[in-house]
């Protein structure tokens, strides 16, 4: 495949895919299509499959993939391992972000770092170069540097975490991130600093896709386009103005529309 | 992610070779005339042949190894060992130049530079070859401070009032069945004698080697601490990969007197046996301290990632007002490997402090036991003790236990004890994974976080080599 049928191809693009964890089926025929520089909010009730559709498009190895496929920057992304997906751009920004003791916060980001680095032909940086990176990108989020050294998520507040994600984000500047819940356990504050950090590093290169429950994060990064998720399948799509919809009527409506 | 793990699965033990040299051994099988050989051919005066028949007639009365341990293994032949073996050019050293060169090679192999011309940057080094000691480096040098570090067999002929005075006064041979068999036929080892007031400018360390075939080893290492004095000790070992087991049986025995420091620390790397447990090493050692001066402080770190065996407890007796044991422990088995290791902290002066810190990783098959007594004797006022006690497993086939006793018999006294099991978790390989570190790199860091409370006491060589090996030896341990 050419470079000029490249440019012709979505960033990704997700057909029927159905997956399913300990044999049951959680997405059920999703279509969805992502370009570069767009901005899509999947929203929906709880237990509707937005979390699986994250975790299966980042390489959870707990769920199934029964049927379909996911097309991202025109490889085959469901056969790609998990850390050569992270290393190709796909960034996954946790709803619970894992804790690990002993090891520094610095360590592990440029550990990452470094791997995606090399995955694309650039030059790894020592401790000195990354951490003036990692400042710098601190200030984005907020964050205080006695955060460099602390244990990755260990300790932290669930908003320090939230924060942690995004930081990380910024260090590994992904094509496609895919935030997953990020403003669950948020006060405003938090809420807004995550939401600036996105929208900072929003570029017409990469594309994010914003998993959430809630309309309200969407007051700070405005969608493209929301998508209504309910039951393993996309059941409606439209613009920013579908979110508000789905505030002032709550999910029962679209609901009872899906299940007919 | 099975393929690339499997690969690492079968790398290989990079000390497994063997030495092609001419060695001189003794005749397999153990009876008096056996311990008469080794003390003759060892030159020994009379006081320690003496010493050694002792113990011999002790261990005959001792009908069986002990039972209570968490594991089992095949009966050992102790008619079927070699008690010694030594290289041939016989040395008679006077100066590392005379050291054959295939000896010399070996420990190059094994990354320990014993010619002083390349040294490792101050560490002073006694290198035992099977039964004997080939080489110690820094001799000189520390001898200006009227520090003594030379092997066993020399401390023996140099400064016998010493070894009268220490050997036997912290392990004697009736401590257990080990302990006996090693005070009699022990071939060699190291002796580290730190005179009061001085502290030793170096750090001083032993390198192990297991190369004769059948060959058991019993090596014995004494340092003593006078007044004030302080001292780092590093001990390493390895061994060519073989098919059947051989026995390490060594004592270790360490003496603090008032205000001294003796810092000891091991990475042990026996070799472990293959995937199915055959071969692989023995290592059944009886290790401890005594606080017996006021003030006193007796650290112990190791690192157990070898054989396919390990069964000890480096101890400390706090017999010193206000002296302070420490314990700090990684073991890893993986694969068929088994670990029993603890310590024991016996609490007899008053104000005495003990720290226990350990930390069990265990893979494959592996059987990982932590097994720890904390004493306080009713002499112990406001003694206090401190254990964690952490174990990590990875995958669904090993296991870890642990065993704690306490015993207190003084109502001063304070004794805290916490453990904690953790899995490797799919969700932490996970989001390692996502951020694009490989398996095999995010076990390795993930199993260093958790062990990071140790390795942060050891000296900063050691620390690098044992990151790097708890790396290997993990490899592949999660498919």
């Amino acid at each position: 495949m050419n470079d000029t049928q490249m440019k012709d191809e979505y960033m990704l693009e997700i057909k029927n895919l159905h997956a399913s964890v300990a044999g049951k089926e959680i997405l059920r025929g999703i279509n969805l299509t992502v370009n570069a520089g767009e901005v899509h909010a999947v929203m929906g009730p709880n237990g509707s499959g937005k979390s699986t559709l994250a975790q299966v498009l980042a390489g959870h190895p707990s769920y199934e993939i029964t049927e379909g496929e996911v097309i991202y920057k025109g490889k085959n992304l469901l056969e790609m391992p998990p850390e050569e997906r992270a290393k190709d751009g796909v960034f996954l920004a946790f709803q619970y972000p894992v804790e690990i003791p002993g090891v520094s916060n610095s360590y592990f980001l440029k550990a990452g770092l470094n791997e995606v680095r090399k995955y694309r032909g650039l030059e790894t940086l020592d401790a000195l170069q990354f951490l003036k990176l990692l400042k710098e990108k601190m200030k984005i989020v907020e964050m205080d540097p006695s955060f460099i050294n602390r244990p990755v998520n260990e300790g932290f507040s669930g908003g320090e975490k939230k924060r942690n994600e995004i930081l990380q984000m910024a260090v590994l500047e992904p094509t496609l991130a895919i935030l997953d819940e990020t403003d669950s356990g948020l006060d405003i504050d938090a809420l807004r600093i995550v939401s600036e950090g996105v929208n900072t590093l929003k570029r017409p290169d990469n594309a994010c896709i914003v998993v959430t429950h809630y309309q309200r994060l969407l007051n700070y990064i405005v969608p493209d386009f929301v998508h209504v998720l309910v039951n393993g399948r996309i059941v409606k799509s439209g613009g920013k103005e579908l979110a508000l919809e789905l505030e002032a009527n709550g999910y029962d409506q679209i609901k009872e529309a899906a299940t007919v | 992610m099975n393929e690339s793990v499997n690969d690492i699965v079968n790398s290989e033990y990079k000390y497994g070779f063997v030495t092609d040299i001419e060695s001189d051994a003794v005749p397999r099988g153990l009876t008096e005339d056996t311990i008469r050989l080794i003390s003759k051919k060892k030159n020994e005066p009379s006081f320690m042949l003496e010493w050694r028949l002792k113990a011999f007639h002790h261990w005959q009365t001792l009908k069986d190894e002990p039972t209570w341990q968490n594991f089992s293994y095949p009966p050992i032949d102790y008619q079927n060992i070699i008690y010694y073996s030594a290289p041939k050019k016989k040395p008679t050293l006077n100066s590392l130049d005379e050291v054959d060169k295939e000896l010399l090679d070996t420990y190059e192999k094994l990354g320990i530079s014993i010619t002083e011309q390349k040294r490792m940057s101050g560490v002073a080094v006694d290198a035992i070859f099977d039964s004997v000691s080939v080489a110690t480096t820094f001799s000189e040098q520390l001898s200006k401070l009227g520090i003594v570090f030379c092997s066993f067999s020399e401390a023996v002929q140099k400064h016998p009032e010493l070894i009268k005075k220490y050997l036997g006064s912290v392990v004697p041979h009736t401590d257990n069945f080990f302990a006996a068999l090693n005070a009699a036929v022990f071939s060699d080892g190291s002796f580290c004698f730190i005179p009061k007031g001085v502290k030793c400018p170096m750090e001083l360390s032993t390198y192990f080697r297991i190369n004769a075939a059948e060959t058991g080893q019993f090596e014995r290492t004494l340092i003593v601490a006078e007044e004030g004095a302080t001292v780092s000790y590093l001990e390493g070992c390895t061994a060519p990969i073989r098919d059947t087991n051989q026995l390490h049986a060594a004592v270790v025995e360490l003496i603090a007197l008032d205000d001294a420091q003796i810092k000891y620390s091991t990475v042990q790397n026996w070799y472990a046996g293959d995937k199915e447990g055959r071969g692989g090493i023995y290592n059944f050692v009886t290790k401890r301290g005594k606080c017996a001066g006021k003030n006193s402080r007796i650290s112990w770190t190791q690192v157990e990632t070898g054989s396919a065996i390990t069964w000890k407890y480096p101890s400390v007796v706090l017999l010193g007002d206000n002296s302070v044991g420490e314990f700090y422990s990684v073991a890893v088995v993986n694969n068929r490997q088994i670990a029993d290791t603890g310590t024991k902290m016996l609490h007899i002066g008053k104000n005495t402090k003990s720290t226990i810190i350990s930390k069990g990783i265990s893979a494959g098959r592996g059987e990982n036991t932590y097994r720890g007594l904390v004493k306080v004797s009713p002499g112990a006022s406001n003694a206090r003790s401190y254990t964690q006690c952490d174990s990590m497993l990875l995958g669904n086939r090993c296991s870890a236990n642990t065993f704690p006793y306490i015993e207190v018999r003084n109502n001063s006294s304070s004794v805290e004890h916490e453990a904690s099991t953790s899995k490797i978790g799919e969700d932490q390989l996970f989001y390692c994974k996502q951020r694009g570190i490989d398996t095999e790199n995010a076990i390795s860091m993930i199993v260093n976080g958790f062990a990071k409370e140790v390795f942060k006491n050891l000296p900063m060589e050691f620390a690098v080599e044992a990151q790097k090996l708890l790396g290997v030896s993990l490899e592949g341990s999660v498919g």
